[in-house]
């Protein structure tokens, strides 16, 4: 009896040691077809990127009256295109709630979410995704009717609040009350929409959100000119990007999408110098241009993946003077999306 | 030898109905736990986090409606789903008493001999309910908002309420020490009044008399708890609402969120709810008002008394239909950002704390539990006006 329990164990032990090792091979096996990004394949396999993007927020992704998408996070999708199908129409938009953005990403429904989504550690740790660049420095900031005669966010003592739920924007507010021992009622709404029509209409005092978003929403209320937007800045609101996790290569291709923009403006490389630059003899910009290297490869694309990008959207300073920048009607200043050459936070990563 | 053979393969029958359900239960169960293991495998194999532990979390986040204690920076994302819970329960009560009493009144008024009367309740109907619940609801939202004045131009009612853009603020009555007794008064009056009223019924059973008890019942609801309250030297004030600089400070706030949505969720569910009404009335059997009529009783009481107890078999099982349909529609509230259990804590909760599965598996299984407390507790109701069959 005792023999075989002994003869069966040992039989146990050899079949755990075959499944480990089987385990392994299978494992390497993974790991060697990992070199083929699943989202970059089923993009082209798909024939168009997915992105998730706002679709109520002027400036930054929403449909002009034509139907057709603009602003700064869809420009950023479609430079995304651009270097993988060198064509710029072949994105589709899904225009994705607060509430219900990380689970679109999540779920596989959009292949990246460009939706002014602040960069959190919670949101990095705990939801599964990624957040590949911070393309856009933001911070929150309220809103007030001018005739409140309101200069200051600190006189907003016990005012009535409205907010979009499910953002950052939401914690942030109770926060700087909290902290400044004053009280406030929020009133708070699904989409950004109804916040601010309910804000237009005078059920609240103010109306906050990123500073960025504020600009966009004045000018979408029935009389612009008698709201105003108060100079404190809240809160830190690092815009980026994110993909899921587990999909590196594909994280490569959004984040390097971003640094190509940045580092194009930095060099000097626009939308409309782009095919002289090609003959340029500065080594940094022959890399980016895919003229020297195997750089583009290197993320799953072919090498004048970046030289796609500037011609067919623009550098990184184009991209936001168009959307909300000098040449928009947000007119919003550089600031801290400035180049770090020039005082602001935007640091291009080296292309080598 | 055959009466044995037939026992043995009714047995034999019986075992094997009684296999098949215990299989049929298994393969069901076995359903449930692959799907609940391969959620929660997906979940891991994602990075995304899974579990209750953020139930006791703080949740950061103000609600504009805390019908219990609650404050962004110390309560818990499980104290929110409370609050939201009550509110949408809270939404729900007064939505369907309001719905039941405006439809019976419209149902009865359908069929009423008044044309004028008949035809105004039958154009509310068709004009209600064939319009779509989520429109109706911003348009009241809407309406209440925008013809209601700004915060300084307050319309100030009667008694020192306010009735603003900003909601309906009323006076908040605080109780002294006194007033207790107040209440027990009314209490024992209310009591005192309905042994009268069984007295009253077992006479008129009996004798066919009608002892008249409203005075009696009226000295004692009014005016016992009344002499206790001045004796008692008034124990009662009102904390009036005044205008402050952005807000009303003060006094009983009702939201125009709440406001919009109870008579939106009322008006559209009494729609139905007289449709059930006008139909239970005209199931019952014309020669029942006929017999009632004969015995010499007038319109109203032969309503009261012999149509409606009878219609009431009918009416009970839809009726309970659209109780259900109101409670699930009360989730509507996240379009105008009244604080209910959805836009708490489907809404918010979910957001920031990202677990998705869990937060929608909860507030599913809570709709169920009301839903299904409400179908019992109308079952009972219903079992009580059945037909008893002598």
């Amino acid at each position: 009896m005792r023999g075989m329990g002994a003869r069966l164990m040992r039989k146990g032990q050899i079949m755990k040691r075959i499944a480990t090792a089987l385990a392994f091979v299978t494992l390497l096996a993974c790991s060697a077809q990992a070199a083929e990004s699943p989202t970059l394949k089923a993009v082209k396999a798909r024939g168009e990127l997915i992105c998730g993007a706002n679709g109520q927020l002027a400036g930054f992704g929403m449909p002009d009256p034509q139907g057709n998408w603009t602003g700064f996070d869809v420009d950023f999708c479609r430079a995304i295109a651009a270097a993988i199908f060198n064509d710029v129409t072949k994105v589709k938009f899904v225009p994705l709630t607060a509430t219900n953005r990380f689970t679109a990403l999540q779920s596989g429904e959009v292949d990246v979410l460009a939706r002014n989504t602040t960069w959190t550690m919670s949101r990095n740790t705990t939801l599964g995704i990624d957040f590949a660049a911070v393309n856009y420095y933001d911070g929150q900031g309220f809103m007030v009717h001018k005739e409140l005669k309101v200069s200051s966010a600190l006189e907003l003592n016990g005012a009535a609040v409205c907010v979009q739920q499910g953002t950052t924007t939401e914690l942030n507010l109770a926060d700087y009350f909290r902290s400044h021992n004053m009280t406030l009622k929020t009133v708070t709404f699904a989409t950004v929409d109804e916040a601010i029509k309910a804000y237009d209409t005078g059920r609240c005092d103010s109306f906050t959100t990123d500073s960025s978003g504020l600009y966009g929403v004045r000018l979408q209320l029935s009389k612009p000119d008698e709201n105003i937007v108060l100079p404190e800045i809240i809160s830190k609101e690092p815009l980026s990007p994110s993909v899921r996790q587990g999909d590196d290569m594909w994280e490569n291709v959004v984040r390097w999408t971003h640094y190509a923009m940045l580092d194009a403006e930095e060099f000097g490389v626009s939308k409309s110098n782009v095919d002289a630059q090609l003959k340029s003899t500065n080594p940094e910009i022959r890399r980016l241009l895919g003229v020297e290297g195997q750089f583009g490869q290197s993320i799953g694309l072919t090498n004048d993946w970046a030289y796609r990008i500037i011609k067919l959207v623009g550098n990184y300073g184009e991209v936001f003077d168009r959307n909300v920048g000098q040449g928009s009607p947000l007119k919003i200043t550089r600031g801290l999306n400035a180049l770090w050459t020039k005082g602001g936070l935007q640091y291009g990563l080296p292309v080598r | 030898m055959i009466a044995a053979a037939r026992r043995t393969t009714g047995a034999a029958r019986r075992v094997s109905r009684v296999a098949f359900q215990l299989t049929l239960v298994v393969v069901v169960g076995a359903l449930f736990y692959a799907a609940y293991i391969n959620a929660s495998d997906h979940l891991a194999r994602a990075n995304i986090s899974s579990g209750l532990r953020f139930w006791n979390n703080t949740a950061g986040f103000d609600i504009s409606q805390t019908l219990i204690a609650y404050s962004a920076s110390t309560s818990s994302f499980g104290r929110a789903f409370w609050v939201g819970l009550l509110n949408t329960l809270l939404v729900a009560a007064l939505g369907i008493i309001l719905a039941t009493v405006l439809g019976f009144t419209i149902g009865i008024a359908r069929l009423s001999r008044n044309w004028l009367v008949a035809r105004l309740a039958g154009g509310y109907v068709e004009l209600i309910r064939n319009v779509p619940l989520l429109l109706q609801l911003l348009f009241w939202y809407n309406a209440v908002l925008k013809a209601l004045p700004e915060l300084r131009q307050s319309l100030v009612l009667p008694g020192g309420g306010l009735l603003n853009n900003r909601g309906l603020f009323l006076p908040a009555p605080l109780f002294k020490p006194g007033f207790g007794e107040v209440l027990t008064a009314l209490l024992i009056g209310v009591a005192v009044t309905y042994v009268l009223h069984l007295r009253a019924r077992r006479r008129q059973e009996q004798t066919g008399a009608q002892p008249r008890i409203f005075w009696w019942g009226l000295g004692l609801i009014g005016g016992l708890p009344l002499a206790v309250f001045a004796l008692a030297g008034f124990p009662l004030s009102f904390s009036v609402p005044q205008i402050g600089r952005f807000n009303v400070a003060g006094g009983l706030e009702i939201l125009p969120e709440f406001a919009a949505l109870l008579l939106a969720l009322s008006v559209y569910t009494a729609a139905f709810i007289a449709e059930v009404v006008r139909a239970g009335i005209l199931a019952v059997a014309p020669g029942q008002t006929e017999a009632a009529q004969a015995l010499g009783l007038r319109a109203g009481p032969a309503l009261r008394l012999i149509v409606i107890p009878q219609a009431m078999r009918v009416i009970v099982p839809p009726l309970t239909s659209q109780y259900l349909n109101l409670i699930k529609n009360s989730s509507l509230a996240v379009a105008i950002g009244y604080p209910d259990l959805v836009q708490v804590f489907a809404g918010s909760v979910l957001n920031i704390t990202g677990q998705a599965v869990e937060v929608i598996a909860i507030t599913m299984a809570v709709y169920l539990s009301i839903s299904l407390a409400t179908s019992l507790l109308m079952n009972l109701y219903g079992r009580r006006t059945a037909l008893v069959e002598r």
